[in-house]
């Protein structure tokens, strides 16, 4: 029996479940993640998937040579991380553009809009300028309305182009967390 | 260090019999070397790395779970896992069976001007290995831990980490393609039938 995505709970925003349904519909099977709140949702759900993957890192690049070897495989990965986590990330980055290996990312910013927790902030303003450094496309996403498009036109960069791609889930989107 | 005595040139083919039947995944410097050795230059059952240090367990890791049809083995050296050392973890939980980890552990970072590294003062890789939780370790020190390890290899029905200690001894000489597009395609085509 294929996993049926449940319906989102009265009052959350639905753009996570459409989220995954994206993902799996273009065929998706290893999600790995350091967890982070941004990505509770999609998390949550990779983790009830009994036809996916879910993988929990211990450090965000174990993702980006863990897609490169699900590539080799013939299957497709997306790594989701906390903005942070982009720091953690830049020699591995060497892997997907110097094999022309399919990347795609989806990050939720901290350090951003309405940033509370100030030793967010510093990673928060570096994440864009270094993975850009490193030949990361990066799509940025403030209203839920952009989420599916920008994710799509993602998955087509990543696997289609075999860019390097990078979803920043902003926290305009998000919400910042109060902090304090 | 009187236990790095084996040569990695003879105990590598011992370990791994008939290394055309695994898809294998190495990290960079002397493994890369021994693997393209074992495999033949042209072979195409094997990617091979001379950089992204930290990644080749990960890597083989996501082959693993993407083809789990094959055994897939993961050799690497003691510098390239302790860079990321947090995988042995990621792999315990994720367990995949046909998936193991074979670390080639000369005590040095053999590349770079042999310095003595962690394992070769007090660090023992068996040891964090299975305290990330993988069930199946074994350390080949001598010639007769070989046997067993090589017959766990074979047997492969869980995951496993052989930590194989080796004198600082050159690898095997091998001319390999440095172009990781190039290799990448070649693996690909090899396994799936398109690049």
């Amino acid at each position: 029996m294929p996993f049926d995505i449940p319906s989102p709970p009265a009052g959350e925003p639905t753009w996570p479940y459409d989220l995954y349904k994206l993902l799996k519909d273009e065929g998706v099977t290893q999600f790995s993640y350091v967890p982070d709140a941004g990505h509770k949702v999609l998390i949550n759900l990779s983790l009830a998937d009994p036809d996916v993957h879910s993988i929990s890192l211990t450090s965000e690049e174990e993702g980006v040579a863990m897609a490169a070897g699900a590539h080799l495989g013939g299957q497709k990965h997306v790594l989701l991380m906390q903005s942070s986590g982009a720091g953690n990330c830049v020699n591995m980055l060497s892997l997907p553009r110097l094999g022309k290996f399919p990347f795609l990312s989806i990050l939720s910013m901290r350090g951003d809009f309405g940033e509370g927790n100030p030793w967010q902030m510093p990673m928060g303003k570096s994440v864009q300028p270094v993975l850009e450094a490193c030949d990361v496309v990066c799509l940025k996403v403030e209203d839920p309305a952009d989420v599916i498009p920008t994710v799509s036109a993602g998955l087509t960069m990543a696997f289609q182009s075999q860019e390097s791609v990078a979803v920043l889930l902003g926290q305009k989107l998000l919400g910042a967390k109060k902090f304090g | 260090m009187s236990d790095f005595v084996l040569d990695r040139r003879e105990a590598i083919p011992r370990l791994i019999e008939n290394a055309d039947q695994y898809l294998i995944v190495t990290g960079l410097a002397g493994t890369a070397r021994d693997i393209a050795h074992l495999c033949g230059a042209e072979g195409a059952n094997y990617y091979t790395m001379a950089g992204a240090m930290g990644g080749a367990v990960s890597m083989g890791l996501g082959l693993a779970l993407a083809q789990p049809d094959k055994r897939v083995l993961c050799v690497t050296g003691d510098g390239e896992l302790l860079m990321n050392v947090g995988a042995l973890a990621t792999v315990a939980v994720m367990n995949p069976a046909n998936f193991g980890i074979i670390c080639v552990d000369n005590g040095h970072y053999g590349e770079t001007g042999n310095q003595v590294s962690h394992t070769g003062h007090v660090t023992d890789l068996a040891v964090m290995a299975s305290g990330a939780g993988i069930k199946q370790v074994r350390t080949v020190a001598h010639e007769g831990d070989i046997a067993d390890a090589a017959a766990m290899v074979k047997g492969g029905n869980a995951t496993f980490f052989v930590h194989l200690k080796v004198n600082d001894g050159p690898p095997a000489v091998v001319k390999r393609s440095l172009d990781a597009n190039y290799t990448k395609t070649v693996f690909r085509k090899a396994l799936l039938g398109s690049a």
